[in-house]
């Protein structure tokens, strides 16, 4: 069990170190992504600090969402997906590996860049330290959530658009919790609530998500 | 009992009853809408805070009901599909889908015109406006997946998984949306006040709401025909339906 989840771990992120730009490009999104909003914002610091946490909030998402659209493309086309699902191993920890083997690929520089985000934003330390552990909570469960939706449109060539329409609804009441515990750090209220709530959300979708996204790839590959 | 539950589930047995069945769904439910429209505008006393305005509610609560109960009817009949293997039960989501979102578009665009005198505004980010915009884009979502896929059977199997992973999201998002909401501050508008409503306005709003569900079933049904038409051009059964006509 363990053996067959840190090979496919292992192996994703050989691939992953072939082509680094998997993890550079969404990091990228949501650092220009984030830019583009104070242009619209203004220059006004006090205006950046109240609409700071929530830019950054959907500029992860988006970022998360559309990297994983190409989650299970390359092993659709070049037959390996099949070999995955004939082999003898649980799909659904299979499947896990993958997830798990894309967050540190492309979650985790998210998570790395948020503080500096943060500082642009014009954020105070502490609310920056409450942004950062949503940001370690909550980009898992945008990968889970986004690995079933890249399951469900896995036959699509260029499935970015319907990706983010399949999952985004269902990503809203994590924004609401984590931008929610921002904001209540800013204004030096209690977070642990929100923070539970988010953890509650993750283990939710832990145990779930796997699941329905290995009986998707069944039914999309036909059996 | 389960042999006619059986045949229900073949194609040729649901699409003779649903043609003989149409035309009496649809005059029941012209009959019903009309009692109740007749019940909600004239018969029905004036409210003493919204005046007339009160009225759009025989339209806008029926269809919001409605507009819940179809994507759970979906979420049941897409898990009987998945289960069961049971292609008619895959028919009737795709069936619902457009009528469902039709009902939602209808609660929106109402409760948008009855909250512009009420409220002052055409919309507000209300915890209850809100889920029902988010259930519009699940309804969405769920159509625009379906044309996606050119395989109608992955079609159908895809999109109901995604109807079971949406409605075990309904109530997680319902309650996120509705506690975002009172983490702000509170307007001070609500729906329906602390009192219940009263039985002159409520058995008009009942009556609509059957009305409602009669117009759904007719139009379900008309749509699962014309489905079946598409899927099964090639059987021998329609073939032979078409002769005799």
């Amino acid at each position: 069990m363990a053996g067959i989840f840190a090979t496919v771990v292992k192996r994703d992120l050989v691939l992953v170190t072939r082509s680094p730009a998997e993890c550079t490009t969404p990091v990228l999104f949501f650092v220009i992504c984030t830019t583009l909003f104070s242009f619209i914002a203004g220059t006004d610091l006090a205006v950046l600090r109240t609409v700071g946490p929530g830019v950054i909030w959907v500029a992860a998402l988006l970022a998360s969402i559309l990297s994983l659209d190409g989650l299970f493309r390359n092993d659709y086309e070049d037959g390996t997906l099949d070999q995955i699902l004939i082999s003898p191993h649980p799909l659904p920890l299979i499947v896990l590996a993958k997830i798990f083997a894309h967050w540190i690929a492309a979650g985790l520089p998210l998570l790395a860049i948020s503080p500096i985000l943060g500082i642009l934003m014009n954020l105070d330390s502490h609310t920056i330290a409450v942004l950062v552990v949503t940001i370690a909570i909550s980009t898992p469960i945008f990968s889970l959530i986004g690995a079933f939706g890249a399951s469900l449109v896995l036959s699509q060539k260029k499935a970015g658009t319907l990706l983010s329409l399949l999952t985004l609804p269902l990503c809203v009441p994590i924004l609401i919790f984590s931008v929610s515990a921002v904001l209540a750090a800013a204004a030096e209220l209690p977070v642990a609530g929100h923070l539970m709530l988010l953890g509650s959300l993750f283990v939710f979708a832990l145990t779930l998500a796997p699941f329905a996204t290995a009986s998707t790839l069944r039914i999309m590959l036909g059996n | 009992m389960w042999l006619w539950f059986h045949k229900l589930g073949t194609a040729r047995y649901f699409y003779s009853l649903a043609t003989t069945l149409t035309p009496w769904l649809a005059w029941l439910a012209g009959l019903v809408i009309v009692t109740g429209l007749y019940l909600g505008l004239v018969v029905a006393p004036i409210d003493y805070q919204q005046k007339d305005a009160y009225r759009i509610m025989f339209v806008h609560v029926p269809s919001a009901w409605m507009s819940m109960m179809i994507y759970t009817m979906m979420a049941l009949s897409g898990a009987v599909g998945l289960v069961w293997r049971i292609k008619l039960a895959h028919v009737a989501c795709t069936a619902a889908a457009t009528i469902g979102a039709s009902f939602t578009l209808i609660t929106l665009v109402t409760g948008s015109i009855w909250g512009k005198p009420m409220w002052g505004a055409w919309w507000a980010w209300d915890a209850r406006l809100t889920s029902e915009l988010i259930l519009l884009f699940l309804y969405l979502g769920f159509i625009a997946l379906q044309s996606a896929i050119p395989d109608r059977s992955k079609a159908q199997k895809a999109g109901a998984i995604l109807l079971l992973a949406g409605v075990v999201n309904i109530p997680i998002i319902h309650y996120s949306v509705l506690w975002w909401h009172t983490l702000h501050q509170n307007p001070s508008v609500s729906k329906f006040g602390a009192p219940s409503i009263h039985t002159s306005m409520l058995i008009p709003l009942l009556v609509m709401t059957v009305g409602f569900m009669l117009f759904f079933l007719t139009i379900l049904a008309l749509r699962m025909r014309a489905i079946i038409l598409e899927t099964e051009q090639r059987a021998k059964w329609l073939r032979q339906l078409e002769e005799t006509a």
